[in-house]
């Protein structure tokens, strides 16, 4: 009985199987025709080039040769096959391993700011030094080169002193 | 046995050179000229212990002694004698013995002149030198020993100085070997270059403390060691150059420079010893900013610290990442000591530092030299901030972020643009006074011949807006300095009547250190050219290619014929290499094999990129992935970088302007020195 009963189950079983296999094909071409053309590697790349893995550190993902690295590409080709965007795609990884995954630091202000800050900084030391130098001594009022090194080289300003001294 | 003993010729290198230091200051204090004497005699002999030392470790290395840790993790059976040789500064421990070697060599050759006129130098010289060999040194005895050996124990295998209790020596059967980025020709260069730059900026740093401590802050120690800051800049411009070249062969990124955190770390000191080398000329002419000179070499030197430190250290992970350890906080903690005492030094003689006399003029030559400086510090600031900003987010803010080459490009191609642009007028304004009248007299004719190039370079070639304001100030600066050339070389055919290559020869040999600073001028164009064209006007594609099958790219056609790979077992390589036909408008333009090289003992590969090479550009094949069943399928990536063999050709030109800038010129420093002299006594001091 339970032999007779368990055969009816495999009968059951394997066209169920089919159906299921069948429909699972289906819907997977249905899902591929919806995805368009496979995406190109360059057009991979492009969005490769301005992440990074976290494990292959200061190597971008589209120069990586890892096999961590082969996927994550793999991964961005899916999801553009899925018609996502450079943006969501930057965002899934980011969602996924961290800002660090970007070749850029997310927070963009913060970044240039310090440096534009310090550099800033030394523009106003720099005039103000400037300024210090250049306030007029009386030890130097003729302002040529003490050490004879820096004469001037207008040739009007050198004529015309030239001219005054012959008048003396 | 032969690792105990190198050890041990490693802990009496180190005690001397403490002794060295002890002895240069008790003698210096006590002015025991006896005891100085003694210190200068210690550390003359650091050099002798450290290469006996270093011979024990490539005798380890060449004859495969297994037993020693650092010969196991950077050697194998397979390697040639000289990458054995070579990988005794592959690895961490093996790098910094090579560190304090080089130290010692240059501490050395320092010693070794004549003293004569400077004998209050001297004990301070050695103690600055021997107190930065003995950190290094230090750091081997006591936390990176490269004679550790391994023991077998009961709790298995481990590293240790002396035998462990109940333990037998254990020799591995073969080593884990190099790292194969390692084995590159231009790596095995690269590093000693970069460490003869670092160590070599020491020796400048080693005399302005003597200065500062003896209170001889007069510019002397700028003369005795301006041909040292020279050949320093030198080794360390040939190191970074090397390693462009050897990122750019082996790397497989189709660049040169990837902004990566260690390269920014070799990099850093060329910044400020750059900035010092324009700043000293202030001093030496015009008797001003002694301040600012005190902090460049100072800066210089902490940046080498600074600079081994991230490599060594492992606190940054990049493609150098192979020399991790947990030596980090001795070097930071070092680095801080020197730049506190420095500061203090300096602070202590604030007033001996002030200028001899003023500045006079917004656009003199000490001006522009002062903006050159503003320049190559706001990079400085751009570089240290990238670096060390990844560190100063997860630190407040628990983010790890990556900063990458469109932060450092974005923000210091403009800084980059304006330095270059003042190499176009500084050359033209004169020491003491300038006006815009006299500057833009001299200016003109180069600046309406830039024009009339960028207009020709806009009408066949370019229409980026980018480009063009780079093409036009290299041809602005280009102009400038063949003009500057031609005047000099037009007046001594006048004057003395010598035809054009005999006055460009005695001219260029009159004043090396001027001529060769403008060679180095027009090499930097050079290279400005080749980065342009890289970095502006690169294409790439990728392809997966059948046997046959094609791909163009920037009016090349490549053709994929077909691929082999066979085993090398006496050198345990795995190639696996394939051939592209390379054709131009239909016509066959030759073969190229791009390949990837798979090592068995280090289980890593490389990927060889093929490359024809022209001035007009590069085609650079990587072969990224194949088929190894089939054989018929293989993927490719193409880039075709324009101009690049100019960055290149002016790195070489870049390093010849050094050689002539460096060489001694005896009979004119002997003139500079006496008048010098002379004008120092006619000359009042002013406030600063």
């Amino acid at each position: 009985m339970i032999k007779i009963l368990k055969a009816a189950s495999t009968s059951t079983k394997l066209p169920l199987a089919i159906l299921i296999a069948l429909a699972f094909t289906l819907t997977l071409t249905l899902m591929a025709s919806a995805q368009g053309p496979t995406p190109t590697d360059d057009e991979v790349n492009r969005i490769a080039k301005q992440l990074y893995c976290p494990v292959c550190e200061s190597t971008p993902l589209d120069v990586c040769p890892t096999e961590a690295c082969r996927q994550w590409r793999d991964l961005i080709r899916t999801q553009l096959a899925e018609g996502k965007t450079e943006e969501e795609i930057k965002q899934y990884f980011v969602e996924q391993y961290g800002a660090r995954a970007l070749a850029d630091p997310p927070n963009r202000l913060a970044s240039y700011l310090v440096p534009a800050i310090a550099i800033l900084f030394g523009v106003l030391l720099l005039a103000r030094g400037f300024q210090m130098w250049m306030k007029p001594s009386t030890t130097e009022t003729n302002a040529s080169d003490p050490r004879g090194e820096a004469k001037s080289v207008d040739p009007y300003v050198a004529k015309l002193e030239e001219e005054l001294k012959k008048q003396k | 046995m032969i690792a105990n003993f190198g050890f041990g010729v490693l802990v009496v290198s180190f005690l001397v050179t403490l002794y060295s230091v002890f002895a240069a200051i008790y003698g210096d204090r006590t002015k025991n000229a006896a005891m100085v004497e003694s210190a200068r005699r210690a550390m003359l002999l650091t050099w002798p212990l450290l290469t006996l030392t270093a011979g024990i470790l490539i005798y380890l290395l060449v004859n495969n002694h297994y037993e020693v840790q650092f010969v196991y993790e950077v050697t194998s059976r397979s390697m040639p004698t000289y990458l054995k040789i070579t990988a005794w500064w592959g690895g961490q421990s093996g790098s910094l013995l090579f560190w304090s070697w080089l130290m010692s060599a240059f501490a050395s050759l320092v010693t070794l002149r004549k003293w004569d006129r400077d004998r209050e130098f001297l004990p301070w010289v050695i103690v600055v030198a021997c107190v930065t060999m003995a950190f290094f040194i230090g750091m081997n005895v006591f936390f990176e020993n490269p004679f550790m050996q391994l023991y077998e124990t009961f709790t298995g295998i481990q590293p240790a100085t002396f035998q462990p209790a109940d333990s037998v020596l254990f020799t591995p059967a073969d080593g884990q070997g190099l790292n194969p980025l390692l084995r590159h020709p231009g790596m095995i260069i690269h590093p000693p270059m970069l460490y003869l730059g670092f160590v070599s900026f020491v020796i400048p740093y080693a005399f302005a403390m003597a200065a500062l401590i003896t209170g001889r802050t007069d510019d002397r120690w700028i003369r005795l060691t301006r041909r040292w800051t020279l050949w320093a800049w030198l080794f360390l411009s040939f190191g970074l150059v090397l390693g462009g070249r050897w990122a750019y062969d082996v790397l497989g990124w189709g660049g040169y420079w990837g902004w990566d955190p260690v390269e920014i770390a070799a990099f850093m000191p060329w910044l400020t010893g750059t900035a010092f080398l324009h700043s000293v000329m202030i001093q030496e002419k015009r008797g001003m900013l002694k301040h600012w000179n005190m902090i460049l070499v100072i800066l210089t030197y902490a940046l080498v610290i600074f600079g081994t430190f991230l490599t060594r250290s492992g606190v940054l992970s990049s493609v150098h990442s192979f020399a991790q350890s947990a030596i980090g906080p001795l070097f930071f903690a070092f680095i801080g000591f020197t730049l506190i005492t420095s500061a203090a030094l300096i602070i202590y003689r604030w007033d001996r530092l002030k200028s001899e006399t003023r500045m006079t003029s917004l656009l003199s030559r000490e001006a522009l030299f002062l903006l050159n400086n503003l320049l190559f510090m706001s990079i400085l600031v751009v570089c240290f901030w990238g670096v060390i900003y990844p560190l100063v987010s997860e630190l407040f803010t628990g983010q790890k972020v990556t900063v990458g080459p469109p932060f450092y490009e974005r923000a210091t191609s403009p800084l980059w643009a304006s330095l270059l642009f003042l190499m176009g007028v500084a050359p033209l304004s004169a020491w003491g006074h300038s006006t815009v009248k006299t500057l833009g007299r001299a200016m003109w004719k180069p600046l309406v011949g830039a024009i009339v190039i960028t207009a020709f370079i806009f009408a066949t070639y370019t229409q980026k807006v980018g480009a063009l304001i780079g093409f036009f100030i290299i041809a602005l600066v280009l102009l400038v300095t063949v003009y500057e050339y031609w005047r000099g070389v037009n007046a001594r055919q006048r004057s003395q009547g010598e035809n054009i290559f005999t006055a460009f020869w005695n001219l260029t040999g009159r004043n090396r250190r001027r001529y060769g600073g403008y060679i180095i001028h027009i090499s930097m164009m050079f290279m400005a050219i080749g980065i342009i064209g890289i970095e502006m006007f690169q294409s790439e594609t990728q392809g997966t290619l059948a046997q046959g099958q094609s791909l163009n790219i920037a009016g090349y056609e490549v053709r994929y014929n077909e691929i082999a790979s066979w085993d090398n077992m006496p050198a345990g390589v795995r190639y696996t290499r394939s051939s592209i036909d390379v054709y131009r408008d239909g016509e066959f333009l030759g073969e190229l094999n791009p390949r990837i090289d798979y090592y068995f003992d280090s289980q890593q590969t490389m990927t060889i990129p093929g490359n024809r090479s022209t001035l007009k550009d590069d085609l650079y094949i990587l072969l990224v992935d194949w088929e190894p069943v089939s054989s018929s399928g293989a993927t490719f990536k193409i880039y075709v970088n324009p101009l690049v063999n100019w960055l290149w050709f002016g790195s070489l030109l870049f390093l010849v302007g050094i050689v002539i800038a460096a060489w001694p010129e005896k009979e004119t420093e002997r003139v500079a020195a006496k008048a010098r002299v002379r004008a120092t006594a006619k000359q009042p001091s002013a406030a600063d």
